[in-house]
C-alpha cells in the first residue's frame, strides 16, 4: 500500500484567516463551558463504584483488554456517526462549511489529552453517581483521536466529488437518502477505511492515558488493559507491565486480522478508477467471509429494512439545490449569521479570560508561552532525530518491494502499539540512571511520534516510479547527488504529511512524557507538558485552561506557518 | 424524418440564455451570450462548436444543473428552476457509479422515482435488452470497455423514458468503430415506433457526426458563445457520408466554424487599431504541433480541405482547428472556404534550418499574436527586462477567469520561448527579456 497517514488530502488547508481566529475563540469559550459546567456539580465519587487503582492480577487481564477493545469500537462508532453529519454539513451548507471547517482544523491540533481534564470534569458532574461519567470520558477522549482525520477525509471527498457523478445524480432525482448511501458513502469509502484503521491504531494511546488519570487530586481508574498497566507500574511491576505488552500485541494483530484487513480488502470496489488496481489489497478473514454463507443470511434481513428506510426519508427531498437563491436575503443572512456568531464569542472568551485573570492572572500566559517554548525544542528535536534515523531506513524499505511487502505491516503495528506501555520501562531506566527526565522526554515523545515518519517514508520511496530509478541508475546518478535530486523531492510530500502528524503526536504526548510516576517516584520534565499535567492534577482548572490554550496556538502556528508553506511545495513541486 | 417536419410541440426552450462567470477582477465574463431556441418533439438538434463556446453549458441550464445568468430555460413551457425532471444524460465520461452493477446502476434513477421492486427489475430488464447489454447484468463499470461502458450509460438514461434525451459528447470517449457503432444503433433505437423519448439533443465539436445524427445543426461561436449559424439538415436517413450533399453540408459548417469572428462588436477604430489580448485570445496551439500541420500541408501540394485533411489525420476539429486558428493568426497559412492554404512564410518555416525558422517565427509571433507582442514590449520598456507574470496575468484577468488568464499566458511562455524572445523561471515567476530579441518595432506601450 502507498498511501501515507493520514491521506494527504487531510492536511490540505485554506490560508488562515480572520475566521480562523474566531473559531480559535469558540474552542476557547467551548472549553471554559465545559469546564464551568463540570465545577458547579461537585458531588463526591460514591466510594465503591469506582476506584483509584485497579489489581494488577493476570487473570483479570483478558476481561481487562475485552473492556479495553469495547471502548475502541464505541469510539469507532461515535467517530463515524460524527464523520457523517459534521462531513456532510460542511460540504453540502456553505455557511456551515465557513465556521465548520477552520473548527476542525483547530480540533484536530488542539492537545487531545488536555482536553481530557476538562471533559472527565464534565462528564463526572453529568453522571456523578456511577461510573458511567468515566467511561464516557475515556471513550470521548479516544473519539477525539479518532474523528478529525475521517472527518477531513470525508469532507475532502464529498467536495471533490466528480462533477459528472453529481450531475448525473441530481438528474436521476436522488433523494437526499439515497444519495448519501449511493453515491457520498461509496465514493469516500477508500480514505475512510484507511484514515480510520490508522486512527484506530492511534486511538489506542489515548485509551491507555484515559482509563487512569488523576484529576483535582483524586485518581480514577477503570477496568482496562490501560489502567492495568498503569497500575503495574504504580506498584513497579514490570513483569506484567510485559505480559500486557503482549496482550496489546495480541490485540492489535487480531482487530488488525479479523477487522481492518478485510475492511481495506472490501473498500477496494469503491475505488473509482474505472480500471483495475495493480495490486489489490487482500484479506484472508475477507475471502473466507464471502466464501461463506454468513453475507447472505445478514443481507436477507437488511434488505427489507434498508428499502423501508429509503422510502420513510423520502419525504426529506431530493438532493438538489435550488438553482436560484434570493442574494439579498441570502447576503443579510450571513450577516446575521456572521454576527451571532461573533457575539456568543466575544462574551464567551472574555469571561473565560476573567476567570483565568482572576485565578491565576493573565501573567499566566506569559509564563505557558515560555514553557511551550522549551516543549517546543523538544518536538523539534524529536522531529529532528526521527528524521535522521527513519528516512534512511524508510527509503530503504521503501525501495524493495520484498522489504516493504514485509516491512510495512510492522511498522502499521509499531504506530498503532500505545507508546506509553513503554514508560514504565524508561521511567525505571531513568531512575536507575539517575538522567533527568528534561533529556528523557524527548524519548518518551519520540516513542510514539516516529512511527509517522518511518511509515510515511515508507509510502513515499514506494510511489517513486521503477523507471525514475532506473533512468538514475543508468546515468550513474548515486550517492548524495541521488539523495538530492530524486529521494528527496520523491518521498517529500509523503514526508509533509508524516512530518505533520508527528510533531502533533509529540506535543500530545508531552502531556504524559513530561510528567512519569514509577513506583513511588515522580519525574517531572520543565515544559508546557508538564504545566497542563500538574495543574490538572492538582485541580488548578484557569492553569489548566491556559496551558491547553497556549499548546494549541502553538500547534496551530506551526502548522500554518511552517508545515501548510512545505505541503504546497510538496503539491505545486514535488508530486509525483 | 416525418416526425420532424410538421410543425410540432416544444418541449425544452432556451428563453435569451446568458451565461457568465465573474472574473477575479470583478469583470463579468461571458459564456453563453443571449441564446434563444426550441428542440420540438420527434427531432435530434446537435450543438456544435469549439471548445470554449460554451455549448456543454448551455446543454446543463437546459438541464437544470446550472442557473443562467439572465434568462431562462423552459421545459415544457414551465420554468427550470431545479434539476430537470424531463430530461435524461448520457455523459462523455459515463458517470457510472463503479461500485454499482450494471442492473444496479441502470436500476438507480428508478429507484429514486420510487418504482417498485418487481416493475423496477422488469423495465430494467427490457432497457439492458434494449441496448445489448444482456449477459453483462452483474458485471461492475470496471469490467467492461468503454462502448459498453457508455451503453450502461444509454440504458440508465433511456430506462427513466425521458422526454428529452441529453448527451454531452457521448462518443468522444470511445474508439473510431465503437463510436461509429453505437451511433447506428441510437439511430435504429430512435426510428423505432415504441421509442418513448422525444427528443434528443447532442453536444459535439464532431462535425460528421452532428451531421450524421441530426434534424437541425446549431453552430456556436467561441468567446462568447452565440449561435452563429442554424443549418437543417434534410439528407435521407440512413446517411451516408459519400455522398456529395452529405460533404458539401460538411465543408459548409467548416467554413462557418474557420472563419475568424467576423461579427465581433465592433471595437471602437482607435487609431493602430490592433486587438487586445484580450480581444484576440492565443488559440491553444503548440509551436510543434502548427509546424506538423504546415509540413503536411506542404507535403500535399501547399493546399488542402479541412475536412478531408481531419479525415486523414483522424483528427476533430477540437484538435485541429486550434493549430489552423495558429497558424492562421502567424500568417502561415490561409483559410477560404474550408481550404487551408500555406503562405509563402509558412512555406519558408517549413523549409528553412531551425535559426532562421526560429527568427521567423519570433518575429511573427511578436508581430501578430496579441498577447506576445505585450509581453515583449513590455519587457523591452521595463528597467532591467525583467517583470513578474502577476502583471500580465492581471491584465488578462479583465477578461479571463483565472484559470484561462493562466492558461493564456502559459501560451505566450510557449511560443516566447520557442522564439528566445524571453525567458519564464517557474519558481519566481518571473518573465525575463532574451538577449537576442528582436527590438519591438511600434510604441512600447500596449495593453
Amino acid at each position: 500500500m502507498r498511501q501515507s497517514f493520514p491521506t494527504r488530502d487531510v492536511w490540505r488547508r485554506p490560508r488562515l484567516r480572520l475566521v480562523d481566529l474566531l473559531v480559535g475563540g469558540a474552542i476557547f469559550v467551548l472549553l471554559y463551558g465545559l469546564l464551568r459546567v463540570g465545577l458547579t456539580v461537585t458531588h463526591p465519587f460514591v466510594p465503591g463504584h469506582t476506584q483509584a487503582s485497579i489489581s494488577t492480577d493476570p487473570a483479570e487481564l483478558p476481561y481487562y483488554a475485552l473492556r479495553s477493545l469495547t471502548r475502541m469500537f464505541i469510539a469507532l462508532g461515535l467517530s463515524v456517526t460524527f464523520t457523517f453529519v459534521y462531513g456532510t454539513a460542511a460540504a453540502r451548507s456553505r455557511r456551515a462549511e465557513k465556521v465548520l471547517i477552520p473548527l476542525l482544523d483547530i480540533l484536530q491540533s488542539v492537545p487531545i489529552l488536555g482536553f481530557l481534564t476538562i471533559t472527565v470534569t464534565f462528564f463526572i458532574a453529568l453522571f456523578p453517581h456511577s461510573i458511567v461519567g468515566l467511561e464516557m470520558a475515556s471513550i470521548f477522549a479516544i473519539f477525539t483521536s479518532q474523528a478529525w482525520n475521517m472527518t477531513f477525509s470525508f469532507y475532502h471527498s464529498l467536495i471533490t466529488q466528480p462533477r459528472d457523478l453529481d450531475e448525473a445524480a441530481r438528474l436521476m432525482r436522488l433523494t437526499k437518502w439515497e444519495r448519501f448511501w449511493r453515491l457520498d458513502v461509496p465514493g469516500s469509502m477508500i480514505g475512510l477505511v484507511w484514515n480510520g484503521m490508522m486512527s484506530f491504531g492511534g486511538g489506542w494511546f489515548f485509551l491507555t492515558a484515559s482509563e487512569a488519570i488523576t484529576v483535582n487530586k483524586r485518581s480514577y481508574a477503570l477496568p482496562g488493559i490501560g489502567s492495568y498497566v498503569a497500575a503495574a507500574s504504580a506498584r513497579s511491576e514490570l513483569g506484567r507491565v510485559l505480559l500486557a505488552i503482549a496482550v496489546m500485541i495480541i490485540m492489535v494483530l487480531g482487530v488488525n486480522f479479523v477487522f481492518w484487513r478485510p475492511l481495506v480488502a472490501w473498500s477496494e470496489k469503491f475505488r473509482n478508477e474505472q480500471s483495475e488496481a495493480a495490486e489489490q489489497p487482500r484479506s484472508i478473514a475477507l475471502d473466507t467471509l464471502r466464501r461463506s454463507r454468513v453475507p447472505g443470511l445478514i443481507a436477507r434481513p437488511v434488505r427489507p429494512i434498508a428499502a423501508l428506510l429509503d422510502r420513510l426519508t423520502r419525504p426529506f427531498g431530493i438532493a438538489d439545490r435550488p438553482l436560484v437563491a434570493n442574494v439579498a436575503r441570502r447576503r443579510a443572512g450571513d450577516a446575521l449569521f456572521g454576527i451571532a456568531v461573533a457575539v456568543v464569542i466575544a462574551l464567551g472568551s472574555s469571561s473565560a479570560l476573567r476567570y483565568i485573570a482572576d485565578n491565576v492572572g493573565l501573567g499566566a500566559f506569559a509564563h505557558a508561552f515560555g514553557l511551550g517554548a522549551i516543549t517546543f525544542a523538544r518536538v523539534i528535536v524529536v522531529v529532528a532525530v526521527s528524521t535522521l534515523v527513519w528516512v534512511p531506513v524508510g527509503v530503504k524499505i521503501g525501495m524493495s518491494p520484498r522489504l516493504a511487502r514485509y516491512a510495512q505491516p510492522i511498522v502499521q503495528v509499531l504506530a498503532s502499539f500505545p507508546a506509553n506501555f513503554l514508560f514504565p520501562f524508561f521511567a525505571a531506566f531513568l531512575i536507575a540512571t539517575g538522567i533527568s527526565l528534561n533529556w528523557g522526554g524527548i524519548v518518551l515523545m519520540a516513542l510514539g511520534a516516529q512511527w509517522y515518519i518511518l511509515f510515511n517514508t515508507i509510502a513515499g520511496a514506494m510511489s517513486i516510479p521503477s523507471d525514475l530509478r532506473e533512468a538514475m541508475d543508468n546515468f550513474g546518478v548515486r550517492g548524495w547527488q541521488r539523495w538530492r535530486r530524486l529521494i528527496i523531492p520523491g518521498i517529500f510530500p509523503a514526508y509533509v504529511t508524516g512530518g505533520i502528524t508527528a510533531a502533533g503526536g509529540a506535543w500530545n504526548a508531552s502531556i504524559v512524557a513530561e510528567l512519569v510516576t514509577y513506583g513511588h517516584h515522580v519525574l517531572v520534565a520543565k515544559g508546557l507538558g508538564s504545566y497542563i499535567a500538574l495543574s490538572t492534577a492538582n485541580g488548578q482548572f484557569a492553569k489548566t485552561l491556559t496551558g491547553i490554550v497556549v499548546m494549541s496556538i502553538y500547534v496551530v502556528g506551526l502548522n500554518h506557518l511552517l508545515w501548510r508553506r512545505l505541503y504546497r511545495l510538496a503539491e505545486t513541486r514535488y508530486s509525483l | 424524418m416525418t416526425r420532424a417536419q410538421t410543425e410540432q410541440a416544444c418541449i425544452l426552450a432556451a428563453d435569451h440564455i446568458t451565461k457568465s462567470f465573474t472574473t477575479p477582477e470583478g469583470a463579468p465574463l461571458a459564456v453563453l451570450d443571449d441564446i434563444n431556441f426550441k428542440l420540438r418533439e420527434g427531432e435530434i438538434v446537435a450543438l456544435l462548436g469549439k471548445s470554449g463556446s460554451g455549448k456543454s453549458t448551455l446543454l446543463r441550464c437546459l438541464a437544470g444543473l446550472i442557473a443562467p445568468t439572465s434568462g431562462r430555460a423552459l421545459y415544457r413551457d414551465a420554468p427550470v428552476v431545479a434539476a430537470n425532471p424531463g430530461v435524461a444524460m448520457v455523459f462523455q465520461t459515463f458517470a457510472l457509479l463503479p461500485w454499482l452493477t450494471v442492473r444496479q446502476n441502470v436500476e438507480l434513477g428508478l429507484e429514486a422515482r420510487d418504482v417498485p421492486p418487481a416493475e423496477r427489475r422488469d423495465r430494467a430488464e427490457r432497457a439492458i435488452d434494449l441496448i445489448g447489454l444482456d449477459g453483462f447484468e452483474s458485471a461492475y463499470p470496471k469490467e467492461l470497455s468503454g462502448g459498453m461502458r457508455q451503453r450502461v450509460g444509454f440504458a440508465r438514461a433511456l430506462v427513466v423514458e425521458p422526454d428529452a434525451l441529453f448527451m454531452d459528447e457521448p462518443f468522444s470517449a470511445l474508439d473510431v468503430l465503437t463510436a461509429e457503432n453505437l451511433r447506428t444503433e441510437l439511430l435504429a433505437l430512435w426510428a423505432h415506433e415504441g421509442f418513448p423519448t422525444r427528443a434528443m439533443l447532442i453536444v459535439t465539436h464532431n462535425i460528421e457526426e452532428a451531421v450524421l445524427l441530426a434534424d437541425r445543426v446549431l453552430v456556436l461561436s467561441s468567446n462568447p458563445g452565440r449561435i452563429r449559424a442554424e443549418l437543417a439538415v434534410d439528407l435521407e436517413r440512413p446517411r451516408d457520408r459519400r455522398t456529395a450533399s452529405f460533404e458539401a453540408l460538411v465543408d459548409e459548417i467548416y467554413g462557418i466554424m474557420t472563419g475568424r469572428a467576423e461579427e465581433r462588436p465592433a471595437v471602437a477604430p482607435v487609431a493602430a487599431a490592433q486587438p487586445s489580448p484580450i480581444d484576440e485570445p492565443m488559440p491553444t496551439a503548440t509551436v510543434g504541433g502548427m509546424a506538423g500541420l504546415l509540413e503536411i500541408l506542404l507535403a500535399r501540394g501547399g493546399k488542402e480541405d479541412l475536412p478531408a485533411l481531419a479525415d486523414d489525420l483522424m483528427f476533430e476539429v477540437d484538435d485541429l482547428l486550434p493549430l489552423v486558428d495558429g497558424a492562421t493568426l502567424l500568417g502561415f497559412a490561409t483559410v477560404d472556404n474550408a481550404d487551408l492554404q500555406i503562405t509563402d512564410d509558412g512555406r519558408e518555416f517549413v523549409i528553412a534550418d531551425i535559426l532562421t525558422t526560429k527568427e521567423l517565427f519570433a518575429r511573427k509571433a511578436a508581430e501578430r499574436a496579441p498577447l506576445v507582442r505585450a509581453i515583449n514590449n513590455a519587457l523591452a520598456a521595463s528597467m532591467d527586462g525583467n517583470l513578474p507574470e502577476a502583471f500580465f496575468l492581471d491584465i488578462l484577468r479583465r477578461g479571463f477567469s483565472d484559470e484561462e488568464a493562466r492558461h493564456q499566458l502559459d501560451i505566450a511562455i510557449d511560443w516566447g520561448r520557442y522564439g528566445e524572445l524571453y525567458e519564464y523561471d517557474a519558481n519566481t515567476g518571473q518573465l525575463r527579456r532574451e538577449h537576442r530579441a528582436p527590438e519591438p518595432e511600434q510604441d512600447p506601450v500596449d495593453a
